[in-house]
This record gives C-alpha cells, structure tokens and sequence, in this order.
C-alpha cells in the first residue's frame, strides 16, 4: 500500500533531483511535479499502522529504542542554567534507580544555554541539539540567522535545529528557501542540521511533501516536523509523509536523511506508534538514535513509567518522577 | 340479507420491543464499555438472570485511577461548604428516584419491598450526614496548639488523595453510599470495586452520581470480580489509600496489604464479617482518609 502512495517521484516531467537544483524555476517545476498525497490512503495507512499491538519482550525493546531517540527538550522564556543542568542529569540517567535505562540521545535548548548543557553533559555521549535561525518564527534577516547559527555551534553544539521561512515557502519562493538552507548548513560545519518544516503551517500534505524534499535537496541532515510551539505539532500522518520522503530520496540521490517528530508526542503508546510507521516504512536502517529522533519533554517519564511498569509488574504514578 | 361491506380485520397490535439497559462502568464521568470488552450475567437473589454487567479488567482500573487523579486538583480545592452540598446533592437526586433504588435493591439482596425501600432512605439519609460533615470534620479533628513560641499553631485535616474501594459486597446501596460518601466529602477522590454479586445498583447509583454536580473522576465505578482487579490497584503507586471493606477472604485481604504497603497506602482493614450499615456509622471513616497538616506560623515580628 505504501508503494502505490509514492514510487517514483520523478515521473511528472522526467527530472531528477540533480538537474532539479539548476534554476529557481526547475526547482519549481521538480517540487510541483511531485506527486500528489493521496489523502485518505496516507490516514487510512496510518491508522492500520496504529492499530499494531506490540507487548511484553516487543514493547520492552520499542520502550528502550524510544527513549534512546528522545532529543529531551526544553524550549521556554523562563529557562534557567539550573532547569537545563536538570535536564541534563535526567538525560544521562534517565531513570537512577536503574542502570539499565538508556540515555536520551541529546538534549535541545536555546543557543545561550549551549555551553550550560555542554558543561554539564561532559563526555556522557549525550548530544547537544541547539535551536537557531530566530526560532520559532524564523522572522529575521540571513545574517542575524547565520549569526545565531554560528553563535550556537561556537558554543558546542553538535546538532542545529533550524526553521524553514515559512512565509517564502508558502508564497512559492523556493528558492530562497533552498539558498536560506545551504547558508544555514554552511555555517553549521561539522554540526548536524535538523530542518524543522513546521507542518502545522503547511496548511496541505502536499505541501509538507514538496517541503521534505526541498529542504533535503538544500542538504538537510535531518527533517524534523515542528518546533512544538504551532498546533497542530507532529501528526502520524504528516510524519509518513516525511518517512516516505526520506525513503525515496535515499533511493534516487543514495543519501541518507534521518526524521524528527516533535511536539504533541506524549506517551509511550504514541512513541510506539511511530516506531511502528518506521519500521513499516523504512526499516532497520532507520530504526537507530542516529537517524530518528523524538523531539519531547513529557513523553520520557511516561516511557520510563511504562518502563518500570514491565519490569516491577505494578504500575507507577507521576509523583516517582521528576517533572522536567 | 343485506350486504355488508368487509371491514379490514384490526391487524393485532405489535408488542413493543423491549428497551434494555447495557451496564457499563463509570469513569471520568462518563460510562465507558469494559476495554476488556468482557462482561458476566448478574442474578437475582435466588438465581433468576437480571442482566449482564461490565467486569473491569486491570485496565479500566488503571484508566479508573488516572481520572481520579486528575480529578483530585480541583475537588479537593473546592470549599467543604461547597462539597458539602455537592453530596447534599446526591441525595437530593438519589431521593428523586427512589422507587427505581427500591425495586433494584429488592432484586439484588432479595429483601421484602418495604425493607428494600427502608434502606433506600437510610442511603439517601446516611448522604446527608455525611454532606453535613464536610466543613465540621475540620473543627473536630483539627486543632490550634499551644506552642511554646511566638507562632500560631495549627492544624488541620487534608485529604489523602485517591482513595480505592472495595465495597461491601452484601449490602450493595447503603454498603456502597457509606463507604463513597465519608471519603469524598473530605476531598479525596476514589476508585471503588463494586459488589460483584449485586452490582446493579451501583450502577444505578453511577446514573445519580452523573447527574448531580460531582465533577467527573471524583466517584469512578467499576463492577467485575474484585478478587480480579484489586491486587493492580492495591499495587498501584498513584494510589494512596486503600479501603478493604467488601474483602471477606482473610488470605486475600493479607495479599492486599502486603501490596499496598510498597507505597505505604493508608490501609482500611475489613472487618471479621460484614458490618450492620444500619448502624451508626461513627466519624472512623471520615478521619480514615485524611492527613493532618500542620502550620507554624510567626507572629509578634
């Protein structure tokens, strides 16, 4: 089913994603020649997926897979050094009074609070993803952007987490988005760069289609779905739609693009939901912290709850756990 | 002869269908189906079929005790005054339906109608006294202390949190009202376990509970084998009390203990054989599920 929803997406006019770049215009002609989402299949696909009941030994390993890709975030006015070196012991020892609880995969905070969560993540292995570009809004001029960027990166961070100019995408400037995404990723260096499309302004799935390819075209290492400040965040379907992106991409350019659903994402049954649409979807290759992050707060402690629950066999309650 | 047109013959008058009531928990306000999906036939006292009710997995239970969690906040915020007149409420309700109580209550312990309708009353009459309790339990079991210092000592009862009950399993309306009514009327919120020989009018009662200003997981209903579904919740670590009272077998009610101690529970104990409800019920209930908090407060500074 997942086949008839997009196979080749280059039919429309015979380009390929490499002539695609040549001009404004062949960009154009490449992103509005991709084929349409098929609306009702792409929600029906998604709720088949959803429906997978996955127990015992499954559930334990889907459990520690989770909580192992979580980007532990917090993104709030009220911030503090001492909140994010919080968060920090949480995220390397997710659950202390078990040694056997994986690590989150990085922690995701503003550019000035960087060098705290650097400092105190040391070598754990832990990453730490900064938000850039004037997050949320993305409302700010290439340099102040670039700026930012630069700051975050100078500051440690190993992962930048940029927003895509909305209002240039949805009014058919793909190109300035396409050369805004190059810059961006020019001034990352070696850091990784996530692309948040925030689908809750996308308005259609076709455009959170043409989005995920141009933003992996522009060089993204990462698609991710939201900035969780926008409702609707991450949704199951506008999330298959990007896992198929991803997938086809890889099969016409032989790059590989890794996935990030942020915001909205709450418990350990949703988490497992999406594991399930990757796995479906693409496979092994992506079922690693490496190329699938969730971006959450709160989904950890129910992971952790659910976590305990499977290994005392009684259920927990949130006073067990710490809030942030 | 005269001719005599053939009238139509009245075509017979078709029985109406019957219109049966599904039993189905209570939880969070509303009246969900088992997620179990299972259910198992309730009889009369001398065995003649009556309906089929919901038996609660482990699942509706855990679904029981997150909304009384969350509806702890804000019943346990509210006034004692004003909670006071919520149960003042129910039996207001409950009074208003009192020959449906009475015919279900004769059905299930098999009593004469007029014992059945006395026990109606003393439900009805048992949520008054209580409702009268919410703001004097303070003035009873809280105090100001004499303190050697320049404070204001006092203390004062707060409730414990999510109460779960297992209620009598003989008396199924007064049993169940007067071991609800004391412990929500001092804010707690409960997860109760119904009789499960004679769950329907409890179920019944979850109509009333619906219909009369308490905020939904305040009271969360659920009828199934308690031998089933109380070792999850006496287990349980977002329950914080726990209230034995319809648990007969003494090896059961030991395993429940045990259970519950994990998160020191306040425990209830059952007694030896089922409590006469009749009875005065004393203000142990009332107290059995509060906490005493107590405030140190500076003066002369």
């Amino acid at each position: 089913m997942t086949s008839s929803l997009l196979k080749t997406p280059f039919s429309a006019d015979g380009a390929s994603p490499t002539d695609a770049v040549s001009s404004p215009a062949a960009l154009r002609r490449f992103l509005h020649g991709l084929p349409g989402v098929d609306q009702v299949g792409c929600e029906a696909r998604v709720a088949t997926l959803s429906s997978r009941s996955i127990k015992t030994t499954s559930k334990s390993l889907a459990l520690d897979l989770a909580i192992s890709m979580i980007d532990l975030t917090t993104l709030e006015g009220q911030d503090t050094a001492g909140k994010v070196r919080a968060l920090c012991a949480k995220a390397k020892r997710p659950d202390p009074e078990d040694p056997t609880c994986p690590r989150v995969a990085a922690i995701c905070v503003y550019p000035d609070m960087v060098a705290t969560a650097r400092a105190a993540l040391g070598e754990s292995g832990v990453h730490v993803a900064s938000v850039a570009t004037a997050f949320p809004a993305g409302r700010s001029t290439l340099a102040i952007k670039l700026a930012d960027t630069r700051d975050a990166v100078a500051a440690g961070a190993h992962e930048i987490d940029m927003v895509i100019d909305r209002g240039a995408f949805l009014s058919g400037d793909y190109q300035r988005v396409f050369d805004e995404i190059g810059a961006v990723k020019e001034a990352c260096g070696e850091a990784h760069l996530k692309v948040i499309l925030e689908t809750g302004e996308l308005v259609t799935y076709d455009n959170v289609r043409r989005a995920s390819w141009l933003c992996m075209l522009a060089g993204a290492d990462f698609i991710k779905t939201s900035t969780g400040k926008v409702q609707p965040a991450a949704t199951p379907p506008v999330t298959l739609i990007m896992l198929e992106a991803v997938r086809d991409f890889r099969e016409s350019s032989g790059r590989q693009v890794g996935v990030k659903a942020a915001g909205g994402i709450s418990t350990a049954k949703d988490a497992i939901k999406y594991l399930v649409m990757v796995n479906e979807t693409l496979g092994d290759d992506w079922l690693d912290p490496d190329w699938f992050r969730f971006g959450a707060s709160r989904l950890l402690n129910d992971l952790l709850m659910q976590r305990t629950k499977l290994t005392t066999g009684r259920y927990g309650g949130p006073d067990y756990y710490t809030l942030d | 002869m005269v001719w005599r047109p053939t009238l139509p013959t009245k075509p017979p008058r078709p029985s109406r269908l019957d219109v049966r009531k599904t039993s189905k928990l209570y939880i969070g306000g509303g009246f969900p189906r088992s997620e179990s999906g299972r259910s198992y036939a309730v009889s009369d006292s001398r065995g003649r079929f009556l309906a089929n009710a919901s038996r609660a997995s482990r699942k509706d239970a855990r679904d029981a005790v997150v909304a009384a969690r969350k509806a702890f906040a804000g019943w346990s915020a509210k006034t004692a005054y004003n909670r006071g007149q919520v149960v003042y409420r129910i039996a207001e309700v409950l009074e208003g339906r009192h020959p449906q109580f009475a015919a279900e209550v004769e059905r299930a312990e098999g009593l004469s109608s007029k014992a059945a309708s006395a026990l109606v009353d003393a439900s009805v009459d048992r949520l008054v006294w209580y409702a009268g309790w919410a703001d004097k339990v303070a003035q009873v079991v809280g105090s100001t202390n004499p303190v050697a210092g320049p404070y204001f000592d006092f203390s004062i009862p707060e409730p414990t949190g999510v109460v779960a009950i297992v209620a009598p399993q003989e008396s199924s309306l007064l049993g169940l009202v007067s071991v609800v009514a004391p412990a929500v009327v001092t804010g707690n919120t409960c997860v109760v376990m119904t009789s499960y020989e004679r769950p329907l009018p409890a179920i019944a009662l979850a109509e009333v509970l619906a219909t009369s200003d308490v905020p939904g997981g305040v009271v969360n209903l659920l009828t199934g084998d308690p031998t089933e579904v109380a070792p999850w919740i006496a287990s349980h670590m977002d329950v914080n009390a726990i209230d034995l009272s319809g648990v007969s077998d003494q090896q059961l009610a030991t395993d429940l203990q045990v259970a519950a101690a994990d998160n020191l529970k306040r425990i209830m104990r059952p007694d030896a054989r089922e409590l006469d409800w009749n009875a005065d019920p004393g203000t142990g209930r009332l107290t059995a599920f509060l906490e005493t908090k107590t405030v140190w407060h500076p003066i002369g500074i």
